[in-house]
């Protein structure tokens, strides 16, 4: 006869049992007592943040960057609803996360009682899946399950919201080594039948393209997806969420497509006439408008581990249901074991079209200018850091710079709310990348505006020495609404205007940090050279750019992909 | 599905979040207690049909979807209507439930309750039979669907 355990020993235990070395949370009343099991233990380390927010985008960054799931610990009431943006942006990216969640005890649920809301429903349409466990019996078991649901499939966010005397009550602990669930069965393996006919169409194609999205970088499917692309020759472009992919320097990359995608990729998207589509789901921000998505006929292919995925804004021609990395691998078979070749002929028009389209130098922007130009910092920073650094950004024009000038060689190094586009993620996100990178270099392209909505976590960076690199692209604008204010909404700048900013040199140094105002264009590599250099400091970097620049190219709203704003 | 506390309201959520209609729905547990069978009529063109099978198929307690407008298939549903029933009305709407095959179940000396089963169709035609001013009350439960001869679902 085993001991009996607590609901909150026997929580940590299971956070043990699944190698979990790092969770982010905060405490208050309903998971006290699981904070003093954590108290009692050293395998699970705790990383207190500010504000429950931080602590799911940290966890998020965490598994962002190192293919693990990622845990965050909150209390119930508003621990939770400071929560949900940041389960509502892993549910969007599709990241593994596991959120454990106090409530209220089971006989007080539904009385109102102090900090209750009900977790299980707010949280619903924004969770892979979440529990309510009433029964302690049933807690490991359900835990257990937690974290194959998560890392399993199109992975996602599960929330397990237990009650105070839940973790309280004593039962036998016993973890089980494995959990099956009649109701939940993801697929691996691809249809062959369906790979024959879409080596057969890639085969045949005169212009083919390759698109690809977070489904690559998620399944680890990167270095197969190179390379296939290089086994064919293939054109490639990867989502905003899929850059790293592929190597970004490679030649056949042509670039991120969508709304503020190269123009390269984005007219390779629209004139190719077999597509072929992996791990992407055909985004609005990255396809445009369904209805223009095409200027000639053309067959897709689509493999996706998600069937809902698949048909949803566009039609295709080949489903292929099944995980990336099998599914590259018959292909791979398949390609190998025939004799049949790309037409090169053909491939050779269609790269010489390609690079008409990118001799158009959609990226360029005034080198010479006197004030700083947001996208040299961006240049700058990729040759500072050897192209080797995890950059994880918060949402807006410095979101978009980054990913169009940092070039992703590696997949996992490029960290942003891709989906639910939140700001506030980019600082919380690199703590978590630094904990599950201690050896990384850890930068955090931000805007003034999106920096704040999380920047209480300069305190926790301190607390825990993360000796992140933040490269705000100050304009005193929320710079996209701006642009799209100027393009669409006759100038009206419409409380856009970041008004009465901190003085954030001095605000980083009463955090304990570092911090570095730079102002003119030719200071711009030595500060990052020096920044850098702190190895151990964080070091808050408040570039002073051109309040006017705009992101190219724009593909505006309901248009096609062809319908490019250029500079 | 699961026979689990919320599992319905995964189902009622995904219709509301994603906009799709839900005309009727009814559940209930099955002879296994563990599974509860649930049949949802809902309406929208080939794409919808199908984007709604698999965002249902996605739910974790969902065990199994299937669309029984694909083949053959029985639906039936039960509506159960108060009917004002006062002097020679009184033997007029036993005719008439007679006619439908329903039955009277609670009888007062103003009202007849009537139980009747069948498509939705047919508990529409015996509502535009009956004189609107007559009819007190009605409830019905939405169809319940099952297919016909060999057809099975079954986990």
């Amino acid at each position: 006869m085993s001991t009996e355990l607590t609901g909150a020993e026997i929580t940590v235990r299971c956070l043990q049992k699944e190698g979990v070395d790092h969770i982010f949370g905060y405490p208050g009343g309903a998971v006290l007592y699981i904070y003093d099991e954590l108290f009692k233990q050293d395998k699970v380390k705790h990383v207190l943040v500010r504000h429950e927010q931080a602590a799911v985008h940290a966890a998020d960054g965490y598994a962002r960057s190192s293919n693990r799931v990622g845990v965050a610990l909150v209390t119930s009431g508003p621990g939770v609803t400071n929560a949900v943006t940041g389960i509502a942006t892993a549910y969007m990216d599709s990241i593994p996360l596991v959120i454990i969640s106090g409530q209220v005890p089971t006989h007080a649920i539904g009385l109102d009682a102090f900090q209750e809301v009900d977790t299980v429903g707010i949280t619903r349409p924004c969770v892979k899946h979440n529990f309510l466990v009433k029964d302690i019996t049933e807690l490991a078991t359900t835990i257990k399950k937690a974290f194959y649901i998560a890392s399993t499939g199109r992975p996602g966010p599960v929330l397990v919201d237990i009650p105070k005397d839940v973790s309280q009550q004593k039962t036998a602990f016993v973890y089980p080594e494995r959990v099956s669930m009649r109701s939940y069965n993801p697929v691996t393996k691809g249809h062959s039948g369906q790979i024959k006919k879409a080596v057969q169409l890639i085969l045949g194609a005169k212009r083919p393209m390759i698109y690809t999205g977070g489904g690559v970088i998620l399944s680890d499917a990167a270095a197969r997806l190179t390379d296939v692309v290089r086994m064919l020759g293939f054109p490639c472009t990867n989502t905003l969420m899929g850059l790293g992919g592929y190597p970004a320097t490679d030649k056949q990359f042509v670039g991120m497509l969508g709304m503020h995608g190269t123009y390269e990729a984005n007219m390779a998207m629209q004139h190719c006439d077999v597509l072929v589509a992996i791990g992407a789901r055909f985004d609005d921000r990255v396809i445009g408008n369904p209805k223009h998505f095409y200027n000639e006929d053309r067959k897709i292919i689509h493999i996706d581990i998600d069937p809902s995925s698949i048909s949803k804004r566009v039609k295709v021609d080949v489903p292929i249901v099944g995980s990336i990395p099998d599914v590259l691998d018959e292909l791979i078979k398949l390609l190998k074991a025939g004799k049949e070749q790309p037409d090169q002929a053909a491939l050779d028009a269609w790269w010489t079209q390609i690079d008409l389209w990118r001799a158009r130098d959609c990226l360029k922007y005034d080198r010479a200018s006197p004030i700083i130009k947001p996208q040299m910092v961006i240049e700058k920073l990729y040759e500072v850091t050897g192209g080797n650094a995890f950059i994880t950004s918060d949402v807006g024009q410095h979101q978009m710079w980054a990913a169009q000038f940092y070039k992703f060689d590696l997949p996992r190094r490029w960290i942003n709310s891709g989906g639910l586009g939140t700001m506030g993620f980019g600082l919380p996100a690199a703590m978590g990348v630094q904990f599950a990178n201690p050896e990384g270099t850890v930068a955090c392209v931000t805007g003034e505006a999106s920096i704040q909505m999380c920047i209480q976590e300069l305190s926790t960076c301190k607390q825990y020495n993360l000796p992140l690199k933040i490269v705000n692209l100050n304009n005193r604008y929320m710079g996209m609404v701006r642009q799209w204010q100027e393009f669409f909404h006759g100038n009206r700048y419409a409380e856009s205007y970041m008004d009465a900013l901190p003085n954030f040199v001095k605000l980083a140094e009463s955090y304990g940090h570092v911090g570095m105002k730079i102002e003119q264009p030719g200071d711009i590599e030595d500060a990052l050279k020096e920044a850098f250099k702190l190895k151990d400091r964080l070091v808050f970097m408040d570039f002073i750019t051109d309040q006017t620049e705009n992101v190219f190219p724009m593909v505006p709203g309901g248009k096609g992909l062809s319908e490019m704003i250029l500079v | 599905m699961e026979n689990e506390a919320g599992a319905l309201s995964r189902v009622a959520g995904l219709f509301s979040s994603r906009g799709y209609n839900i005309e009727s729905l009814t559940v209930a547990a099955t002879e296994d207690p563990t599974l509860s069978r649930m049949t949802l009529v809902t309406a929208g063109s080939d794409d919808v049909v199908e984007q709604i099978t698999k965002q249902l198929n996605k739910l974790i307690e969902v065990v199994k979807v299937v669309d029984l407008s694909d083949g053959d298939h029985i639906e039936r549903e039960l509506m159960l209507i108060k009917m004002r029933a006062v002097g020679k009305d009184r033997e007029e709407i036993k005719r008439m439930a007679d006619i439908f095959r329903g039955r009277i179940i609670d009888v007062t000396d103003k009202s007849y309750t009537i139980e009747l089963t069948g498509t939705g169709s047919k508990l529409d035609a015996f509502l535009e039979a009956m004189e609107r001013s007559a009819i007190l009350e009605t409830v019905r439960t939405g169809a319940s669907g099952i297919g016909r001869g060999e057809r099975i679902l079954k986990i």
